[in-house]
């Protein structure tokens, strides 16, 4: 029995030893010409298999492949709560140099809709936006509309009961994107949220809902199949070239400009964090997007490329966290 | 037959030199990573991603399916020799392959193991080369009501059966369903059950936290209690010619084999479920139509077989929605896919069309895989039942340090690790109180499948419950899911009816 006990101590102290080696390391940076000293952590806020993750590990690929840093970016997902497991995660790791993070809307609307989070985005250091990713509304190809005005008539026609849309998660890009719509042209609809963008869209090809807002990514392979058909993009007009850019937008169909919603694609470091630090991993991005893969990733995506740093990103995370709070007023999610 | 000209032009790509030996560095890769407590395919595949850049892609493609089937072969191992389980798949292994062990019998644990994976493998693969496109649109067929009926038909195979306590069965899956709840939920965009704001919970209880938790640190509270300091735990020995007798004996879990395999792949394929809940309903499905369902849980040699060849039927199946609507099927494929995208190679209604040498090279490859991962694995029992040789001593420490790591590595959370010690304690009291565990362990798998499905068909059908039976598959599903919880109730009737007369 002693011998047991004294085996049992040793693996805990073992395992004691083991987990004290990864929480705490060295945290300090170099004061010149930043290089990281160990692998960064490369923070998504959304679970595996998402939009968001499969971007930030595309992202990760093209650094690995050619070398864009000295060190590897591993990419940890900490999607719970809507990103705010990720977001405290963030805040926990002040001053912490190898810590990034890849944001998507959440980064403004989980510490509005959670503001016990305690969590202040104006005090994380922001590196860079890469491109903004837009929505589309869509149907079924077997369906009779083809117009948004054929749409809306159809709508108002099957009543709020009869009309399902989707879309992923409660007060959050889908279900906003979903109030606009509504509030624009008078019409009711079932919402039902799911978990992620790629389910809702095979919900809508094997017609167990009538529309969606998809991201192009979710359904684009579908469209291309002939088995989607978008009615209307909500970007402003020549905003997307190639195939998304022929959708019309709302501006073109002569529904007015506010029809407009984006997700950012933007990634930011911890609070604290010094300037070469942050030009060091500017510097990274930066050789990212202008690489050959990214700007194709972009095109065939129907993104909007958008590079901003320094204090205009600041100014456009100040802007779009507002744009935000009011939006989730008009949807009476928040006060 | 074209499907047959494609899949031999297939094996030719499988077979290139760099190609085949992908496929078995793979699976010796895989085989290590899924026996790893806590390192699942999931994070082998994740890992090793970025390695892919060096080869071709339809190269990496076959490496990394290599890595989540040899993953799925390996999990098994610690699930029998450590009674951990070796990854989320292989949970349900531990039900009736640990129990094996300790009675000196775990080489035929193993082999059944093996050998179920490799007939769950190559069915999988077969209907995937026939019935790739058909059973697409079973996926798509697949809304929340149906989710939910199929579901609601899991639960009632655990459920439905005499042998067990009813009342605490029912607390068992509870308990699990409660656990399940914790986290955000989807629909209200709200966080449940966080215990006034810990972070921890943001992320819901890791299924395999409670998992490694009960049947790790759990087992090894009850194995000290039990073994009273006795160092040996179990004779166990191994030769060539018990191997041979082993798969003798398998003969009589054919039928086991086959229609776990068929379930698994089934599951496999409908979007979002994957091969931990194809698994579990495969032991559930077996032990209900067991003759002595009270063996299951003992050691009974099917409850290894039934989630070992679901689980690898489900891993291929889960590849198909994957490459035809571009929506992974497990957590595992949606890594695989975004490597797709990485490689040019975008997966969609498409992808057969447009890139059909990457598409059958994959198929192609699934069937050497799976020849490669039964000859190496079979190859190394003999290796595997020197680790349980071992005085208990000395196994108990390295069981719960794994236990520690495999609670860490999925969130890389100290929460998650404290939460299984709690989860360890809590398992051994269940277990000394006689509580059924493996209830609760489908209900944390199952939970968060069947709540948001039950609850987006209400929204769909606003508060109507009769959605789940007006539509032809989920009401076919939930008759069978209904008799099932009745069986138990006829029984009971009918033994009271016999003694009255």
């Amino acid at each position: 029995m002693k011998r047991l006990a004294t085996s049992l101590m040793l693996g805990l102290g073992a395992a004691l030893i083991l987990a004290l080696g990864v929480t705490t390391g060295p945290r300090d940076a170099a004061a010149q010409g930043w290089e990281p000293k160990k692998p960064v952590e490369f923070v998504i806020m959304a679970g595996k298999g998402g939009g968001a993750d499969r971007l930030s590990r595309f992202i990760q690929g093209i650094i690995e492949k050619h070398g864009f840093a000295s060190k590897p970016f591993v990419p940890v997902n900490k999607g719970g709560g809507s990103g705010a497991e990720a977001l405290v995660y963030l805040k926990q790791h002040k001053g912490d140099p190898h810590v990034i993070m890849a944001t998507l809307n959440s980064y403004y609307l989980t510490p509005l809709r959670q503001p016990d989070l305690g969590i202040d985005i104006s005090k994380f250091t922001p590196i860079t936006r890469m491109a903004e990713d837009t929505f589309q509304l869509w149907v079924h190809a077997d369906s009779d509309i083809k117009t948004v005005d054929d749409y809306v008539k159809a709508v108002k026609k099957a009543g709020a009961a009869n009309w399902k849309m989707g879309g992923t998660g409660t007060g959050i890009e889908d279900s906003l994107v979903t109030a606009m719509l509504e509030k624009k042209f008078g019409i009711k609809v079932t919402y039902i949220p799911y978990k992620g963008g790629g389910t809702v869209a095979k919900e809508l090809i094997g017609k167990h809902i009538d529309s969606t807002v998809n991201n192009p990514s979710e359904q684009a392979g579908f469209w291309e199949a002939g088995k989607s058909r978008p009615l209307a993009s909500f970007t402003p007009k020549g905003k997307l070239s190639g195939r998304f850019g022929e959708i019309p937008t709302f501006e073109e169909l002569g529904y007015g400009t506010d029809m407009v919603y984006y997700m950012q694609r933007s990634f930011i470091a911890p609070e604290g964090i010094d300037k070469d630090v942050q030009a060091f991993y500017v510097g990274v991005f930066e050789k990212v997007y202008k690489s050959d893969e990214w700007q194709d990733y972009m095109k065939k995506k129907g993104m909007v490329p958008g590079w901003l740093t320094g204090t205009a990103l600041t100014e456009y995370f100040v802007a779009e966290l507002e744009a935000h709070r009011k939006l989730l007023q008009d949807a009476g999610e928040i006060q | 037959m074209e499907v047959f000209s494609l899949l031999v032009n297939g094996f030719f790509i499988a077979f290139e030199p760099l190609n085949l030996s992908l496929v078995i560095a793979g699976v010796v890769v895989g085989l290590f990573i899924g026996a790893m407590p806590g390192l699942g395919s999931v994070n082998g595949v994740a890992i090793l991603l970025p390695m892919t850049f060096l080869v071709p892609p339809t190269s990496a493609v076959i490496f990394l399916a290599a890595i989540y089937y040899g993953a799925m072969y390996g999990g098994a191992i610690s699930s029998i020799m450590l009674g951990i389980p070796g990854a989320s798949t292989a949970v349900a292994t531990t039900f009736d392959g640990r129990p094996l062990a300790l009675k000196g019998m775990a080489d035929k644990a193993l082999v059944a193991a093996a050998t179920a994976s490799f007939v769950g493998g190559t069915i999988s693969v077969v209907l995937f080369t026939l019935f790739a496109l058909p059973m697409a649109e079973v996926a798509l067929a697949f809304g929340p009501p149906e989710t939910f009926a199929l579901m609601v038909l899991a639960f009632s195979t655990f459920i439905g059966l005499g042998g067990d306590d009813i009342a605490k069965t029912l607390f068992s899956i509870f308990i699990g369903l409660v656990f399940s709840a914790v986290g955000l939920d989807i629909i209200s965009g709200e966080p449940r059950l966080i215990f006034g704001g810990l972070t921890g919970f943001y992320h819901g209880i890791n299924f395999l936290v409670l998992a490694i938790g009960i049947y790790g640190i759990g087992e090894m509270l009850w194995t000290i209690e039990v073994s009273r300091g006795d160092v040996l735990m179990s004779k166990a020995t191994v030769s060539f010619r018990r191997i041979i007798n082993c798969l003798k004996e398998l003969r009589s879990s054919a039928k086991t084999m086959v229609l776990s395999s068929l379930l698994g792949y089934f599951v496999g394929i409908l979007p979002a479920a994957g091969a931990t809940p194809g698994s579990l309903m495969a032991y559930g499905v077996a032990k209900t139509m067991a003759k002595n369902p009270e063996t299951f849980g003992k050691g009974n040699v099917d409850g290894v077989v039934a989630p070992e060849a679901a689980n690898n039927a489900a891993s291929t199946g889960s590849m198909l929605p994957m490459l035809t609507l571009g929506i992974p099927g497990s957590p595992t494929t949606a890594i695989l896919l975004g490597g797709m995208v990485i490689w040019g190679l975008e997966p969609g209604p498409l992808v057969f069309v447009d890139h059909p040498d990457f598409v059958w090279g994959l198929i192609a490859s699934l069937y050497v895989a799976n020849v490669f991962a039964l000859l190496i694995n079979i190859g190394f029992i003999p290796a595997f039942i020197w680790v349980l040789k071992m005085p208990f001593t000395i196994l108990a420490p390295i069981i719960f340090v794994l236990c520690v790591i495999g609670g860490y590595v999925p969130t890389q959370d100290m929460h998650d690790v404290w939460l299984m010690l709690i989860f360890g304690v809590v398992g051994y009291m269940m277990r000394k109180l006689d509580y059924p565990m493996a209830p609760a362990v489908l209900a944390i798998v199952l939970g968060p499948l069947a709540e948001p499905a039950l609850r987006q068909s209400l929204i769909g059908s606003h508060g109507d419950v009769m959605i789940f039976f007006e539509r032809p598959i989920s009401g076919s599903i939930m008759a069978i899911a209904i008799i099932l919880f009745a069986l138990p109730l006829v029984k009971l009737v009918k033994a009271r009816w016999k003694r009255a007369t």
